[in-house]
């Protein structure tokens, strides 16, 4: 990093990265060409996107934020989260409260202020913890402030007691799974099994529009390319330094002076938001918010996205979570049987024949490709 | 309207026709002394017909119990020409029939030739007290004692007097105990200082309704003795809860350390994170399941035949993992974690596709099956006996196998220092294999054990491998005692928070206090000392 780069807001820093610049330049092609093709061409056309395509585009790109915020503890901390899955779910469920108390009393059962499923088990009034989340700027900071809390909290006391490596990654299972039960039980107030769903509309759009939908689709990609600046702005910082340091040789970092287990908080903190932040803007796209998200099976799901497309580049993230899903909505269309399989497969392949993922493929051919003309030359 | 208007059709039709049956068929045997017995039920007085009941009983026909079931299940019936039967089975159209005096098949009838015998409720408790005492002389003791069960809180005035000389004359035990405690029942809700006394260190619930009783009595002295009585009953009583309660946490618990024991050993012991130990287990239920298929009728040779057999299966499916990822994984464990769990993706697929997504149930052998009762509060269930006794030898033999074998040596030197262990001339990468391969087949021991208490299913394993996990890192990796405590004592924890919390909720609090827990100490409830802990 150049002294003339520090001049510079800390955020637009990574501006001067060759790799940035390639990424966001595609991110944005791709999210301006779906967007032409969705609202330039008549929906007979070969090449139209409908409706449906910009909602599952835009489930994608939350995904892939969600890796990004995966990759940033795993790839530049070494902590392999298996528990990411619980604040994505806890950002969801923000949202989904939000878009909850926006239905009123358009509801099945007409109730002005509570949700169909409350009266349905003959609640009498809104619990304390839904009270403001009728407010967006209350519901949008909750999306930061519930998956920010309990990661600061967690964080603070495993990293202070020096929990690292598998054990760690075994108790953010555990804590992942003890929250699935907890929303499972309908006492918890969060719509227990079914979770919340029937939303109506956000900011006053509605929903099922596909103007909206286009929205939420642009949302997610400009969500996604900002997580993307602020996470590559955190790694090329000099706190990043540390946390590289950190996660290839932690004792010796803490020997040198570093309190450790602060850079590791601040980090697991952010990426627990950026989680969050993932998990608003998936849920009014896929309409329902339940305990599911929260299951270890997901958020070891995360995990190999980010494996397959290759730790501690943040892109290779982005591409590991849309080349899974798409494979996952083209497998479970053709043949549901074989996708576990291929789910299963695709574990053991990348851990054993391609432990830096596609974008360490793509690395090790550029640099066959520089390499061979000075050998031909020489 | 309708309906009462055509049965008094179907009536006088059959009136009609009677003269035409009664030509047709030999007249019904008059003379018989059980024809007389039985022709006095068939009036139209209740209390009448409970003088019959009360009549047939001391005739000491051989036949009555026969005929009182038959009248209880409102099986005793009388055709139009007037003989006595016994409906066999009652749901087609036609019923099958026997004669209720020779016992002699009469083939099958249309309801409409049959007459019911009809009871009342007070019939019918008055015929199940009948019934119980004419098993008291039954000469089979399983009938004789299940009687006297029956007999509790059943006991009359009119059945006090009956009983009271058959205690005497009772030669079983049991049965003796019970009939004094009916007795006593009866006593107590009439109020009676002696049924009050005889029922004082009595558990059983009928009791303590009876002495719920006595505590209105009109004797204070009773009502007194009573409410005293009743106090020592209910502390006795949560002893057994209790007792109850350690039972259910100490068999979920030897579960835990079943499932976790493997665990210990590929976790704890080679460092590798096998996510799909929970699908070894797995394998090994389904052996159980396949090796009652192949020995249909013989549960018990099956179950004890699967033990060696589920051993082997996953040991043989974990050196296949060992050799084909896990090898070439070394030293990355993160990684090891990814593709296990990718393994355990696989599997469980597989036992989809192959055998059924659905549930298969396991038979439980009778020698396992039905339980061992303590007294009327408490009974084990056999099953969750032997799985911990079961738990225990595991746990034992593997003790053994660890500290007293020379391939136990070898795992713990390969463990403590490879490089100085290879040089000493020991094949590290033969006791990879053995290890895992040891571990491995622990689990699918784990899943023979299983099968016995759960459905066997896909999704088997997944239900256990976090809670394993847990256990392992709660005990102090690579430590096994340590796994015993810490299955052990989950198990309990589990158990006690669950009446007040709830299955769920209890989980949850067990869980939220390990993760607490390691915060506090990170190493677990036993940690490794020395070099080997920073492994």
């Amino acid at each position: 990093m150049t002294s003339s780069h520090s001049t510079r807001f800390w955020l637009l820093r990574p501006f001067g990265e060759r790799t940035t610049q390639l990424f966001l330049g595609v991110l944005l092609a791709a999210l301006a060409l779906v967007t032409v093709l969705h609202v330039a061409l008549p929906q007979g056309h070969a090449l139209h996107v409908n409706a449906y395509t910009v909602n599952l585009f835009g489930k994608y790109l939350s995904y892939a934020l969600l890796a990004v915020a995966v990759d940033l503890v795993w790839g530049y901390l070494g902590i392999l989260s298996l528990g990411h899955g619980a604040f994505f779910a806890l950002g969801g469920y923000a949202m989904g409260m939000y878009l909850m108390r926006q239905i009123g009393d358009r509801g099945t059962y007409g109730h002005p202020v509570l949700p169909d499923f409350m009266v349905f088990l003959n609640w009498e009034s809104l619990p304390w913890y839904w009270q403001g989340f009728d407010m967006a700027w209350f519901a949008f900071a909750m999306v930061l402030l519930a998956p920010g809390l309990l990661a600061l909290v967690f964080g603070f006391l495993a990293f202070r007691s020096r929990v690292t490596g598998v054990y760690l990654s075994i108790i953010t299972q555990a804590l992942t799974f003890a929250l699935m039960l907890a929303f499972f039980r309908n006492e918890m107030g969060f719509g227990g099994n079914n979770g919340l769903t029937d939303f109506r509309e956000i900011l006053g759009f509605n929903l099922r529009s596909s103007d909206t939908r286009l929205g939420l689709f642009l949302a997610s990609g400009v969500a996604l390319a900002l997580g993307y600046l602020l996470c590559r702005a955190i790694v090329t910082s000099k706190l990043g330094r540390v946390c590289v340091a950190t996660r290839d040789a932690e004792a010796r970092t803490r020997f040198l002076g570093y309190r450790v287990e602060r850079f590791q908080l601040f980090v697991f903190v952010v990426s627990a938001m950026l989680a969050g932040v993932a998990g608003a803007l998936y849920v009014p796209q896929v309409g329902i918010i339940n305990p599911s998200e929260f299951s270890p099976l997901f958020s070891i799901e995360i995990v190999l996205w980010v494996a397959l497309g290759g730790r501690a580049t943040l892109y290779g993230a982005v591409i590991g979570a849309i080349l899974v899903n798409y494979a996952k909505t083209v497998f479970t269309g053709v043949m549901p049987d074989a996708w576990l399989f291929a789910l299963g497969g695709l574990f053991v392949l990348v851990t054993v024949l391609l432990p830096k993922g596609v974008a360490g493929l793509f690395a090790h051919l550029r640099r066959r490709h520089v390499t061979q003309p000075q050998e031909a030359s020489a | 309207m309708r309906r009462f208007l055509s049965k008094a059709f179907v009536c006088a039709l059959l009136l009609g026709l009677l003269p035409a049956a009664l030509a047709q068929t030999d007249a019904p045997p008059t003379d018989d002394a059980g024809y007389r017995l039985l022709e006095t039920l068939d009036v139209d007085s209740y209390r009448a017909k409970g003088e019959a009941i009360t009549a047939i009983l001391q005739s000491d026909d051989e036949r009555a119990r026969e005929w009182l079931q038959a009248l209880l299940d409102g099986r005793l019936q009388r055709t139009d020409d007037g003989r006595f039967v016994v409906v066999l089975n009652n749901t087609g159209r036609d019923w099958p029939v026997e004669d209720a005096l020779s016992g002699e098949p009469l083939g099958e009838l249309s309801r409409r030739e049959l007459d019911r015998i009809g009871i009342n409720n007070a019939l019918r408790n008055q015929l199940r007290s009948a019934i119980a005492v004419v098993d008291l002389y039954s000469p089979n003791v399983e009938r004789r004692r299940s009687s006297a069960d029956r007999l509790l809180g059943e006991v009359d005035d009119e059945l006090f007097e009956t009983l009271t000389p058959v205690i005497e004359e009772a030669e079983d035990d049991y049965v003796r105990r019970r009939l004094a405690q009916a007795v006593a029942i009866h006593q107590a809700e009439n109020g009676e200082m002696e049924g009050v006394e005889a029922l004082a260190g009595s558990l059983h619930p009928r009791a303590r309704v009876a002495l719920n009783r006595a505590t209105h009595a009109d004797d204070p002295a009773v009502a007194d003795a009573a409410r005293a009585a009743l106090a020592s009953v209910e502390q006795n009583l949560k002893i057994n809860r209790g007792v109850e309660t350690l039972y259910f946490g100490l068999s979920l618990g030897s579960v835990l350390v079943l499932a976790a024991i493997g665990l210990a050993i590929t976790f704890g012991v080679m460092g590798v994170i096998n996510m799909a130990h929970g699908e070894l287990m797995m394998l090994g239920a389904y052996t159980t399941w396949m090796m009652q298929q192949l020995l249909p009728g013989q549960p018990g040779l099956a179950l004890l035949l699967s033990i060696p057999a589920g051993f082997v299966v996953a040991a043989l499916a974990g050196i296949a993992i060992e050799r084909s990822v896990i090898q070439f994984l070394k030293g990355r464990p993160l990684e090891t974690l990814l593709a296990t769990f990718g393994i355990s993706l696989i599997l469980q697929q597989l036992v989809r596709t192959v055998i059924s997504p659905l549930n298969r149930t396991v038979v439980t052998p009778e020698w396992m099956s039905g339980s061992l009762i303590i007294n009327d509060a408490l009974s084990l269930t056999l099953n969750r006996l032997y799985v911990m006794g079961f738990a225990l030898f595991v746990f034992a033999a593997l003790m053994l196998v660890m500290r007293r074998t020379r391939l136990g040596l070898e795992v713990r030197a390969v463990t403590q220092n490879r490089a100085m262990a290879r040089s000493m001339g020991i094949r590290a990468t033969r006791v990879d294999i053995l290890t895992f391969a040891l571990g491995s087949g622990v689990a699918g021991l784990a899943g023979v054990a299983l099968s016995q208490l759960t459905n066997v299913g896909p999704n088997l394993g997944q239900n256990y491998i976090i809670d394993s996990f847990m256990v392992v890192v709660f005990g102090g990796v690579g430590n096994l005692w340590g796994t015993l405590v810490a299955g052990l004592s989950l198990g309990v924890i589990n158990q006690v928070l669950e009446p007040w919390a709830g299955a769920v909720l209890a989980k949850i609090i067990v869980l939220v206090f390990i993760i607490l827990f390691i915060q506090k100490r990170p190493r677990g409830l036993f940690p490794q000392k020395g070099r080997a802990a920073e492994g």
